[in-house]
């Protein structure tokens, strides 16, 4: 009886758990993941903040798009031409593009959308002021005509980082530049479809998979090919606390950590549950900045003299400490980019103090003060200044470093004032190596005056030679004149790179299929 | 007590007032432009004066000061310079968080403090006592961050019991909401139970010599009615009073606490603000803490009449 009863039992155990197996819904595939910060506004153009081009890639395509060596190839477009004379550039857009609305992609958004981006962004602005115009020729092809050849037309369009050129519906292209657009036009043809009515500032923001979306049909490379997406659901949390971050991700709470620290990177290492990936392998670049209207900066000897007494080392160990995530890398344009040459750099970024110290007394440097100001609150940037300051004092220097958090600094940096009146002479920060691969996009590059970016060089020369580059379309002689110009800028530096690094992301070992491109993205990552 | 009432909501006014202009001055005055965060790293000068134009950030500080006062007292407590929403709605979405957690984190004190700290007088000198009053050098000393890192790493790594972050509505779901509330609640209560448990004992310390405790005894009444009914009450003055300003340490605490288990709430709020120089955000948030501590006070000073008849307003 008693047999009886436990075989029933049994039999009905399993009768109700395979019933619950076939009435099981599948589980919507969700990709938890904490980003670098939240995303607090929804336009890529009117920013220039790296999550808001994060987001820009989640919820709108792009007309071309870069592989992994930094070629750009068609992402919506299906073809282009340029014609005999180089003046006249013809697009013709995919078939099957829709806006997340259900509505068609047509020539004329994508005309309105170049015209906004280019509103804002430099390289845009360099292109249209090459331009005659844009025009549309019917639903789906329009035209870029030039007043002259002009070499980055693919390389504008295709630009990978901010500001990234996304299409968008033609009502939304029309919104004032230089305002925001609003909640209900966060509609792109992207991979990924946002849910306004989810999005929680401060807590999360949410995307699901657009199912109607028609990827390429060559793999994923890069930020181009196939956007295939593998999860139905992305969660960006918003999460500011790294400790935290980490404990969710060991618990399983959170599938992936954008940016999880340094100094907390042995500690994933050690979890194998977790793997560390370098998704970018052209990483980033810090930058020492001059503010070359500020004496003794003014001077470009006194420059070149703190170029001769850098050593890149000396900051990539105090700051990143691990040499499997940074490099030393003379290359301005970036080390691994097609750009990437040493051409006149052999006599600086050595350490050499008494050859700074040479320079200095032929330039009469006076012993001013150099105003350097220090970010305490950024991991990544927190011992930069105190290296720069150790090795200019070296070289006869005198350093006051200031200290302050980073949005002050933020503020600071763009006072032309003399720097014992609230100014600066110098400070340290990182570029996303995607945001400077040539002379065009490098904004420390522009040197023209007061249109430049803090720091505002004036050097007619460089600007000759930026002009030339972004005309040129020949690319072996777009390279020579990287190189001319590289050698000049080394005695004339509007900058100087210290150095590149790496920011590997962390995810647990369920996840796969993460793109190696300078853009975190999430087509193509999937979960098991 | 009407009239109490009334002239203690009255002075909330100046309080106020001094409030505003305090926050508001301070956020001009201290470095940092929020122009220059929004437009991010790779934007031009000229863009950031763009920005700080559209925001009214290029108006003297006398007139941005009037056009913000004016909205407050029109009940406009501006918008948002970064998430495009007002701040009220903004305050609206964050409120419930920071609320749950502060009254999960006052049962939990009060419910634990003011027995410990009854017991810790009651047996002066013993065991408990000391245990108590080691504890409450440690919950004084050890940083709130610490503790949650602890309590994270012990319940929600190694245990699996608890998990590590996040917020779950209580509309939405109940148990996920208390599971989630346990960790932040227990962090932010340390210091709250070590200061409210040596106040009881103090307090408690004191009346159990009064006579009328003897007399209390000597009347045959159990050490249960004698501790609760005639000790604790005559004790409970200065304990509310501790309550009633430990709102400052919980206000303060719930920056931190949210931040390390992820709650989206004021503090989180706060801190996001701050961290961005979002003015209208900090002004307001700041201006609801003020109303929150000094209305929260004056319930404590009216509770005081419940507990000692001799207190009349």
């Amino acid at each position: 009886m008693l047999s009886f009863r436990k075989s029933a039992l049994a039999v009905i155990a399993a009768a109700s758990f395979s019933g619950l197996m076939a009435a099981a819904p599948v589980q919507a595939q969700t990709l938890k993941v904490v980003m670098h910060s939240d995303v607090k506004i929804l336009d890529p153009i009117w920013t220039t903040a790296y999550i808001q081009r994060n987001h820009g890639y989640m919820v709108w395509d792009t007309l071309f798009a870069v592989d992994e060596k930094f070629d750009v190839k068609p992402q919506m477009v299906e073809k282009y031409e340029n014609s005999a004379d180089k003046l006249t550039w013809t697009f013709t857009l995919r078939d099957g593009l829709e806006w997340h609305d259900g509505k068609p992609v047509t020539a004329e958004d994508c005309v309105a959308s170049i015209k906004r981006w280019a509103a804002r962004d430099s390289m845009g602005q360099k292109m249209m002021a090459s331009a005659e115009g844009l025009e549309v020729v019917d639903a789906k092809t329009f035209k870029l005509k030039m007043k002259e050849p002009y070499g980055l037309v693919l390389q504008s369009l295709g630009k990978p980082s901010s500001n990234v050129p996304f299409m968008m519906p033609k009502k939304t292209a029309e919104t004032d530049p230089m305002q925001q657009i609003k909640l209900e036009d966060v509609i792109g043809s992207g991979p990924f479809i946002f849910k306004g009515d989810e999005w929680k500032p401060g807590e999360k923001i949410v995307y699901v998979k657009n199912t109607k979306y028609k990827p390429r049909a060559e793999p994923a490379n890069g930020l181009s090919g196939g956007k295939v997406v593998k999860v139905d659901r992305v969660e960006w949390i918003a999460m500011p606390d790294i400790q935290t971050q980490i404990a969710a991700l060991q618990s399983g709470e959170i599938d992936m950590i954008e940016s999880p620290g340094h100094d907390l990177l042995p500690l994933l290492a050690k979890d194998k549950n977790i793997k560390l990936l370098s998704f970018n392998p052209t990483g980033n670049q810090y930058a020492f900045r001059f503010n070359s209207t500020a004496k003794p900066f003014d001077n470009a000897k006194v420059r070149h003299a703190v170029f001769v007494a850098f050593a890149q080392e000396d900051f990539l160990k105090a700051t990143i400490g691990d040499p499997q995530w940074y490099k030393v890398c003379k290359a301005p344009f970036v080390c691994g980019t097609p750009l990437a040459t040493d051409a006149g750099m052999a006599d600086v970024l050595n350490g050499n103090a008494a050859k700074a110290k040479q320079l200095l007394t032929e330039a009469g440097y006076d012993g001013t003060p150099i105003v350097l100001m220090h970010s305490t609150d950024l991991q990544v940037l927190t011992n930069l200044a105190p290296v720069a300051k150790a090795q200019m004092e070296r070289a006869g220097f005198k350093v006051d470093m200031v200290s302050m958090d980073w949005q002050t600094l933020v503020a600071r940096r763009v006072k032309k004032e003399a720097p014992s009146a609230g100014g600066w002479h110098a400070f340290l920060t990182s570029w996303v190596a995607a945001d400077i691969l040539n002379p065009v996009m490098a904004g420390f590059f522009n040197a023209s005056c007061d249109k430049a970016m803090f720091g505002w060089p004036c050097d007619a020369t460089i600007e000759k030679y930026r002009d030339q580059f972004a005309k040129e379309t020949d690319p072996a002689k777009q390279k020579q004149i990287v190189e001319d110009l590289q050698k000049y800028w080394v005695n004339h530096p509007t900058h100087i790179n210290v150095g590149q690094w790496y920011a590997p992301l962390a995810r647990r070992n369920n996840i796969d299929g993460n793109l190696t491109a300078p853009v975190p993205v999430f087509w193509n990552v999937t979960k098991k | 007590m009407i009239d109490f009432i009334a002239r203690r909501l009255i002075a909330i006014i100046p309080v106020l007032a001094v409030v505003a202009v305090f926050v508001f001055l301070m956020l001009r005055l201290t470095p940092g432009d929020p122009a220059a965060v929004i437009a991010g790293d790779n934007a031009t000068s000229d863009q950031i004066a763009d920005i700080r134009n559209k925001l009214g950030l290029d108006e003297p500080i006398w007139s941005q000061f009037a056009i913000w006062i004016g909205n407050v007292l029109q009940g406009n407590f501006g918008e948002s310079f970064f998430f495009k929403k007002t701040v009220a709605e903004l305050i609206a979405q964050r409120v419930e968080p920071t609320l749950a957690l502060a009254v999960c984190t006052l049962l939990f004190a009060v419910s634990i403090s003011v027995p410990i700290g009854v017991m810790a007088a009651y047996r002066q000198g013993s065991l408990l006592d000391r245990a108590v009053m080691g504890f409450s050098v440690l919950g004084f000393s050890v940083p709130g961050f610490v503790i949650g890192y602890c309590l994270i790493y012990v319940f929600a790594i190694e245990l699996g019991w608890l998990p590590v972050q996040g917020y779950v509505r209580i509309g939405v779901n109940f148990w996920q909401f208390l599971e989630r509330m346990i960790l932040p609640s227990l962090t932010l209560s340390v210091g709250f139970v070590a200061l409210i448990s040596r106040i009881t004992r103090a307090s408690v310390l004191e009346v159990l010599n009064e006579d009328y405790i003897r007399t209390a005894r000597a009347k045959g009444l159990s050490n249960r009615v004698v501790l609760m009914r005639h000790a604790l009450r005559n004790a409970a003055v200065p304990i509310l009073t501790v309550i009633g300003l430990g709102i400052a340490i919980l206000i303060g605490g719930a920056v931190v606490t949210e931040s390390v288990f992820g709650l989206p709430g004021l503090g989180r709020l706060t801190v996001e603000a701050v961290l961005s120089r979002d003015f209208p955000t900090i002004q307001t948030v700041i201006l609801l803490f003020s109303v929150v501590y000094v209305v929260i006070n004056l319930l404590i000073d009216i509770s005081y009449t419940l507990f000692d008849p001799r207190i009349r307003y």
